[in-house]
């Protein structure tokens, strides 16, 4: 008995092989991390939402130049400033054949806003959404905000009947003692549908031919193998070696060798990471350091010192091998348009001492800093070489690199903000400055509850000022004149020290050809494979 | 072995030492016979000498930041074009030389292995002997310890105090806390080979009749154990030891690659090669090649003296 | 007899028990799960309520209480990560590290022996050296170099082996393997002789040493003294007598060949229980964390109990422990 299970399972196995070297369609392709869950609101996190946006579709999507375009909604107006209407697209039928219709655009937002999801910032919660009929949806705000549906592409429509038949309404906690349906099972109205998960180990999609958009269509591959590769070496070993059709992220000092290899190349390109330091500008004496009864970091100039010491052109050659772009602002200048204006201060050590001499640290002082290890490119090797070059002003920095894991747990608001001194990274999620006032420049308070993520306490009420008008203005020039003036506060006073803009680096098979979006994301649509 | 009764001054005066036994024996002559065993403890020494000296010996001092500067970054070894005099077998990615990377490293990875083999032996014959001897409930709880210990891997030891470390000392960072970290949990991985060696040395030597006459004649147990037992053991110890410590470097440098070894700005030989693995593919070999080549030796260099030593103490391979 | 082994069973249970314990307070420890359960955005108040909501607030004695309840039916809970049951997610990922286990046990027997065996007779033999050298340098470098130096070699310069994966496998209800499939044993070549290089250089030491005691014995020299062949002498009798402690040790070292496994598995993602377990240590799972230790530690217990059990059966002169205490 076993025997013929075991004889069938074999022969379907030889079957499957020879149907998929005929076609060679099929994309593989690694990333560093795995995904999580098939649930699109329980992660908020970029490599899963873009990889379920192969499966889910938003009212909007984005496209390779990350410029809004129409998805399920095929347009959209602002009846009234606090009154938004969306045109939904006709004849969209989800992967069980189910329509799509404004009911479930009601439900996906409902869903979204629940306890459990991740997501909840994609609506505000006292957003009303209205249904006008089965194809128009009427978003009712309390007040006017000019960037509503930035996000969206990324809160993906589910299908009401298929949630409310399959129990899977509510988002998956982890308290749960089931699994949830929608975790295990995806039912969407995107280009692919998946056909298998095996958590961590191996997700396999295949094209959806019912797709609203697949006349268009502009890909040539009819099914994707997804695995998770942690080790660098090993992701990159499978590409060079050829089992792999494309890999991500590549390690930065591997980029020359995929390109030479045979058969393989390296695509690059700006990332919309912004990867800076903060201090603790909060506490009346630092945690970690061997100043007592007062807080250097309190002092505009040793922020400066420290800003100064820095040299980021040599970061850039030698630790980013090029691959990053160091900046003067919080937000990449992909993202506001007024980034020219700004510079960034120059590398000057000399001026640095001098700096510490007229704050009153002719010798300098130690402080410990914060690392993460595994989280951003070349994280610990950028802080071990701003540790370095502080010891050259006289700074002793100990250095506390960690995995995320650990280094979050520290850090943040949910352990009281432990720390002195430490280096983040920030992608606003909504592309747009807003996102950066509010969450790490805007004043925090002592707990936390605003501007959760201004680890240091940074705080100028100038500056919150200005981010409350910048909200609320619909006049993207005025808009853009409030936030220069905010971020130029923020600079002068170096609330935080911007490093740069780290860069995306991609291994791809020389026979395909993609799209390389700069929120690293990765869209099957754009794939092609010869 | 003598195993008639003695008298109690007899005991006492009767060098039992390891010492003694060594040099009574050929051992020696075992030594100077073979080539190899002469070539490991040169290497092993010259490493113990390098590592002792760093300091002196050590173009540079690879722990002083401010002595780094990243535009010396990636140098290929002297001999290689682009290669600086300054820094013969190169630098890393952060502009570190090399050669005194090495050096220093070896200083780290000696260190926390003897210091777990140290540990690790301590508590094995303590608990062994005392297992042993006494017994009973005392000894089946030493050795159902042993056992949960064994369910415990290295490595799993390692994670878990390392994770523990950190979330009673919060804020304490890495630099402070690896060596103990490592100390501890390579040396609970190793004793109890120690324990069960002694303990079973202990329960065979126990029943004999020496053992039973000294205890009449009012020698205190300890003593006795200390005296008797000790020098018996002391050969496969010294051997379990040896191994011991080349497998501690090599764990040590496990455990690095799992991030839970010594930081990267306190290297030891397994952090050098970890941070230069991500360079093989990019060409800067010297990185990972050196360290790893230095870690072999040393790791090879002192099996060999275990290996030479368990034969040389087996009188029955003599 | 039996006493013996419902002696051993008890001590077996309250081991059990113990690394419960430890395990959990361990892992009252390590890092906040909350925040790799939630995106970065997660306000603090919708952390704090996840928590509660987790029982993470809950007196610690409740939270011993209930983890050991649940771990005595094998129920781990739900994966913080990825909100799946943990018994089910270790299942799944099981037959990926046994069968690569068994696989570097059996290569680490079958070349191990015949090299020990060798390196035993011919004691002074320059092949024999060799071998015993090169064994060591193969203990002599750590293993996950030993891993990127192979994929190194073998996928990317000569390209003929896989450098991650388990290949094809073929799902057989309740068992994923990857033996049948010409990719699936491709696949399994670069890390069962990484995992399976530590092993063999015991074994063949281990065989070695048993080969010179028992080839001096009395026995041995009356087989000989009989006139039986050489060829007799080592292989009928000698071997015999060595193959007792190399299972014993073999069987002992089971275990940590599925605890070393982690390092492995991680160079050539090898979708096992080990990889998981290092990732979960990264994500600070801890359900999944709990559920790896205890499963490492259940097989540990049984291995040791059949070898103790095997020990009295085979070796009389083994006292019972515990049974006659001066």
């Amino acid at each position: 008995m076993a025997f013929r299970k075991l004889a069938v399972a074999a022969g379907l196995t030889v079957a499957l092989g020879m149907a998929t070297s005929a076609q060679a369609e099929t994309f593989k392709y690694a990333f560093q991390g795995e995904l999580k869950g098939l649930d699109p609101y329980s992660l908020n996190e970029t490599f899963s939402l873009g990889t379920l946006g192969n499966v889910y579709e938003g009212l909007t999507r984005r496209g390779p130049e990350l410029e809004i375009q129409p998805a399920l909604a095929e347009s959209w107006e602002v009846v009234e400033p606090t009154r938004w209407r969306f045109h939904l697209r006709k004849g969209v039928k989800f992967h069980n054949g189910n329509d799509f219709t404004a009911d479930d655009v009601v439900f996906s937002a409902d869903r979204v806003r629940s306890q459990e999801s991740d997501l909840k910032t994609r609506i505000g919660a006292d957003v009303k959404v209205e249904k006008v009929d089965d194809y128009t949806v009427d978003f009712v705000l309390p007040g006017p905000n000019p960037i509503l549906h930035y996000e969206w592409d990324t809160w993906g429509i589910m299908d009401k009947e298929w949630a409310e038949e399959n129990d899977t309404v509510k988002v998956m906690s982890a308290s749960d003692e089931s699994p949830s349906y929608a975790g295990l099972h995806a039912n969407g109205t995107g280009p692919f549908k998946i056909t298998g998960h095996e958590t961590g180990v191996k997700t396999t999609f295949e094209e959806n031919k019912d797709w609203w958009d697949y006349g268009n269509k502009k890909f040539n591959i009819d099914s994707v193998e997804l695995t998770p590769i942690g080790s660098d070496a090993t992701r990159v070993a499978a590409l060079l070696s050829g089992e792999l059709d494309m890999v991500y992220p590549v390690p930065v000092q591997d980029i020359q060798r995929v390109d030479g290899n045979d058969g393989t190349r390296a695509l690059t390109g700006p990332e919309l990471r912004t990867i800076f330091l903060g201090m603790d500008q909060m506490r009346d004496e630092l945690l970690y350091s061997n100043v007592k009864g007062k807080n250097p970091f309190k002092d505009p100039k040793v922020r400066m010192a420290f800003y100064q010491a820095i040299d980021m052109e040599a970061i850039k050659q030698k630790i980013m091998r090029g691959l990053a772009t160091p900046s003067a602002l919080m937000i990449s200048p992909f993202q506001f348009a007024l980034s020219d204006q700004f510079e960034r201060f120059p590398y000057d050590p000399e001026a640095a001492k001098k700096l510490l001499v007229e704050a009153g640290y002719p010798d300098g002082f130690e402080v410990t800093m914060d690392c993460p290890n595994d989280r951003y490119v070349n994280d610990e090797a950028i802080c071990q070489a701003v540790v370095s070059m502080l010891a050259k002003i006289g700074v002793t920095v100990d250095l506390n690199a960690q995995p995320k894991a650990k280094y979050f747990a520290k850090v943040l608001q949910s352990n009281g903000f432990d720390t002195s001194f430490y280096l983040l990274g920030w992608t606003p999620g909504s592309f747009d400055s807003w996102n950066i006032l509010s969450n790490i420049i805007h004043c925090r308070s002592e707990e936390g509850s605003e501007a959760p993520f201004n680890l240091g306490g940074y705080c100028n009420p100038k500056v919150d000022e200005i981010t409350a008008k910048v909200l609320v203005e619909n006049d993207p020039d005025k808009r853009n004149e409030m936030i220069a003036e905010a971020f130029k506060i923020h600079m002068d006073e170096v609330g935080h020290i911007p490093l740069h803009q780290q860069g995306l680096a991609w291994g791809v098979a020389d026979d395909v050809e993609l799209a390389q979006r700069a929120d690293n994301t990765l869209m099957f649509y754009h794939v092609n494979k010869n | 072995m003598t195993s008639g009764p003695e008298t109690r001054a007899e005991f006492l005066s009767k060098p039992h030492g390891f010492t003694t036994r060594v040099l009574d024996s050929d051992i020696l002559h075992s030594f100077k016979q073979s080539k190899l065993t002469m070539v490991a403890a040169f290497v092993t020494l010259a490493f113990i000498i390098g590592a002792a000296f760093a300091p002196w010996i050590a173009p540079h001092n690879p722990f002083d930041m401010a002595s780094i500067d990243l535009m010396d970054s990636l140098l290929p070894p002297a001999w290689e074009e682009g290669g600086d005099s300054r820094f013969p077998l190169g630098t890393d990615d952060q502009g570190r030389d090399i050669l005194s990377g090495i050096l220093y490293g070896a200083r780290a990875s000696l260190a926390v292995g003897f210091a777990s083999v140290l540990f690790a032996a301590t508590l094995g014959i303590t608990l062994g002997l005392a297992a042993g001897y006494l017994g009973g409930t005392f000894g089946t709880i030493v050795m159902r310890i042993a056992d949960i210990q064994l369910t415990f891997p290295s490595i799993l030891i390692a994670l878990l105090i390392d994770g523990v470390v950190h979330g009673l000392f919060e804020g304490v960072s890495r630099a402070d806390t690896a060596y103990w970290v490592l100390i501890v949990s390579i040396g609970l991985s190793f004793w109890v080979q120690y324990a069960r060696t002694v303990r079973a040395s202990t329960m065979v030597e126990r029943n004999k009749e020496y053992v039973q006459a000294a205890r009449l004649i009012g020698i205190p147990p300890g003593l006795i154990m200390l005296r008797h037992v000790l020098p018996n053991v002391m050969g496969p110890v010294l051997v379990i030891a040896t191994i011991n410590l080349a497998v501690a470097i090599i764990l040590e440098a496990t455990l690095s690659f799992l991030g839970v070894g010594m930081p990267s700005t306190q290297p030891s030989l397994g952090t050098l090669i970890d941070i230069g693995q991500d360079f093989l593919f990019s060409g800067e070999w010297w990185i990972t090649i050196f360290p790893g080549f230095a870690l072999a030796a040393l790791v090879l260099a002192v099996n060999l003296l275990g290996d030479w030593l368990r034969d040389a103490l087996n009188p029955k391979l003599r | 007899m039996t006493a013996f082994i419902i002696r051993r069973l008890l001590q077996a249970v309250l081991v059990m028990l113990v690394v419960a314990l430890i395990a959990f307070l361990m892992f009252r420890f390590v890092g906040d799960p909350i925040n790799q359960m939630v995106g970065i955005e997660t306000t603090p108040e919708q952390r704090e309520a996840l928590r509660v909501r987790l029982g993470l607030r809950d007196p610690i004695l409740v939270q011993l209480a209930r983890f050991i309840w649940n771990a005595a039916q094998f129920n781990f809970g739900t994966s913080y990560q990825f909100k799946q049951p943990v018994s089910e997610m270790i299942l799944q990922r099981m037959p990926a590290t046994l069968e690569l286990s068994m696989v570097s046990a059996i290569f680490a027997l079958i070349v191990g022996i015949p090299m020990g065996v060798y390196t035993g007779i011919r004691r002074e033999a320059w092949l024999s050296k060799l071998f015993l050298t090169v064994s060591l340098v193969g203990i002599s470098l750590p293993p996950f170099l030993i891993g990127i130096l192979l994929i190194f070699i073998f996928a990317v310069n000569l390209q003929i082996l896989p450098s991650f994966g388990r290949g094809q496998v073929v799902d057989l209800g309740f068992w994923s393997t990857g033996l049948l499939t010409v990719s699936g044993l491709k696949a399994l070549i670069l890390p069962a002789i990484t995992l399976g290089l530590f092993q063999l250089t015991l074994i063949m030491r281990l065989v070695r040493s048993e080969m010179l005691e028992v080839l001096r014995t009395d026995y041995i020299k009356f087989a000989r003294a009989r006139g039986l062949t050489e060829r007799a002498v080592n292989f009928g009798h000698a071997l015999k007598n060595t193959m007792i402690p190399v299972i014993t040790v073999t069987g002992l070292q089971l275990g940590s060949i599925i605890a070393f496994a982690i390092i492995t598995e991680t160079v050539f993602q090898w979708p096992g229980m080990g990889l998981l377990f290092l990732q979960s240590v990264q994500n600070v799972d801890i359900p999944i964390m709990a559920a790896y230790l205890m499963l490492i530690a259940f097989l540990f217990v049984v291995i040791n109990l059949i070898v103790d059990i095997l020990y009295t059966v085979v070796d009389p002169r083994v006292r019972l422990d515990g049974g006659a205490a001066v």
